[in-house]
């Protein structure tokens, strides 16, 4: 399916989601309270297919948390990108999609651990990588740790 | 004399119980540990606890140019450091546009090869040691060591090479390079029976392995298992075919795929994927165009505002770069996603109900390298 067909799929289904201009991959930001039931839809149609989740990852843009989606079709061979903005940095949740994908569940769980992004429905949010009771999380653009970051 | 005290005693298969396998544990090639969950003797779930070795590799990118973090990718999969390198030279020549040399495409080219020979050379011997053969384990070294030799003449390391530069290469390929490697293909094409015939071919393995670990084809996917893993289950999940790199679209190589997703299978396509490898470069060996060995490229690397996305196959499995830059010399953000943290959360499914000596078994034909998975 092309970038154009795509577009109109994906704003049939969710009005609300806004087209972003990307080179690459075709880019959508959605309302955070969508995600489930598109990932849901977009997983389960034949046409669109979207089976693979091969990149998950969590940006801080400061005034806000970007979590971005990257799917691709095993086989119609198409990719794109979803996006939802977390503004709540304290108390910021989203959908958990490990029902959808189930290699979302260790992506969340990093996410969770390096930028704070609460996973509603996860079956194990934990730390992945840093001890439990650590204190804030490093992705973070406001993170300080005097001891092991050094500015040059 | 001491009263001898009789405990009741309860039979251990009717108790669930937790062992610690790692942190320090051979089988698990690196610093990981994973909780297991038996009873008696079979596993009843698990939980991996990464991030003993986590140093943050993405929180230093984002304080390091382009060409520093080179260095980093190195450090991640150090098995597969060329391909690693070639993800982010490939991102940041994509970014900006620019024309690398015919030459360097065609060294990176074979240099990757070369570099998934000598991961599934240390896999091979690893896993032969994991299910008992001792012999393995000499031969792999052996054999891999040749290929380390040619790395070491002409990029000055044996590992860690950071060979690749945004634009092209560190420096010319040694004169020898291109006579040592035809005399590596010849001399392997030859050892690689010795593989079959030491291990491929030993019923006490394939009795191990056969029926072990099974992952279907929709797990595959939906767990995001990809390189030689992903394959044994029929997940055609081939970078270099699937979204073509480098030389790859230009030369005749076969991507195999299994049925079964068993160990066994995991483990024969690692041995086809060498010989492909070796086909592949066959090709290559004597075409490489005479030229520069990199485009000019400005003293500081600023990528223009926006995102970026570069995806290679690593001998484990698709890497991909995510680059979020706001026009400075250093990015704003930048995710790894390592082959090895998806093929690892897949472990827990697949070895549930095997008995606890399977699942080493299944674990090296995972193939982890524990720093890719931390970071």
């Amino acid at each position: 399916m092309d970038t154009l067909k795509l577009k109109e799929r994906i704003l049939g289904l969710v009005p609300d989601a806004e087209f972003q201009e990307n080179k690459q991959f075709p880019t959508f930001i959605l309302p955070s309270a969508q995600l489930h039931n598109l990932a849901a839809g977009l997983a389960g149609d034949a046409d669109l297919a979207f089976d693979f989740l091969f990149c998950l990852s969590g940006v801080d843009m400061v005034s806000y948390i970007e979590i971005v989606y990257h799917l691709e079709s095993t086989t119609q061979r198409h990719q794109m990108v979803l996006k939802v903005r977390v503004s709540d940095r304290e108390h910021g949740s989203v959908d958990s999609v490990c029902d959808i994908w189930r290699t979302a569940e260790f992506h969340e769980r990093e996410i969770y651990d390096l930028l704070g992004i609460r996973f509603t429905n996860h079956p194990d949010l934990r730390r992945i990588f840093l001890e439990e009771g650590w204190n804030g999380h490093p992705l973070r653009k406001d993170y300080v740790d005097d001891i092991n970051i050094v500015e040059r | 004399m001491k009263e001898v005290v009789n405990l009741p005693v309860k039979k251990i298969e009717e108790e669930e119980y937790h062992i610690n396998m790692g942190p320090q544990h051979p089988s698990t090639h690196g610093v990981l540990r994973l909780v297991v969950s038996l009873q008696g003797e079979i596993v009843k779930s698990l939980k991996p606890h990464c991030g003993y070795i986590h140093r943050g590799i993405e929180k230093m990118c984002e304080k390091d140019t382009y060409p520093q973090i080179i260095h980093l990718t190195d450090r991640m999969d150090y098995l597969s450091a060329h391909i690693n390198n070639h993800a982010v030279c490939l991102l940041v020549e994509k970014a900006l546009e620019v024309d690398v040399p015919e030459r360097v495409i065609y060294i990176r080219t074979i240099v990757d090869e070369l570099n998934r020979i000598a991961s599934h050379q240390l896999w091979w011997c690893s896993f032969g040691m994991d299910m008992g053969g001792l012999t393995c384990f000499f031969y792999g070294l052996r054999d891999r060591e040749k290929i380390l030799d040619i790395f070491e003449e002409s990029f000055g390391s044996r590992l860690l090479h950071s060979y690749y530069t945004p634009g092209g290469l560190m420096m010319d390929i040694h004169p020898n390079f291109q006579k040592e490697v035809k005399n590596f293909i010849q001399y392997f094409r030859k050892k690689i029976k010795d593989y079959d015939d030491i291990l491929t071919g030993n019923i006490i393995m394939q009795e191990r392995t056969k029926g072990i670990g099974v992952l279907s084809r929709e797990d595959a996917i939906s767990y995001g298992v990809t390189g030689p893993s992903g394959r044994a289950s029929g997940f055609s999940c081939d970078v270099r075919k699937r979204h073509p790199y480098a030389l790859y679209d230009k030369v005749d190589f076969r991507e195999i795929l299994g049925t079964e997703g068993d160990t066994f299978t995991r483990y024969m396509m690692r041995m086809h994927e060498m010989r492909e490898s070796m086909k592949i470069i066959e090709q290559l060996i004597d075409n490489i165009p005479a030229g520069d060995y990199s485009a000019k490229m400005k003293a500081v690397i600023k990528l223009p505002a926006g995102e970026y996305y570069q995806r290679v196959e690593a001998a484990r499995g698709e890497l991909g770069v995510y680059v979020v830059s706001d026009g400075s010399k250093t990015p704003y953000r930048m995710k790894f996603r390592s082959p090895n943290f998806s093929n690892l959360s897949v472990l827990d499914h697949i070895s549930r109900g095997v008995k606890i000596a399977d699942l080493v078994a299944i674990g090296g034909s995972l193939d982890y390298v524990i720093p890719d998975i931390d970071r």
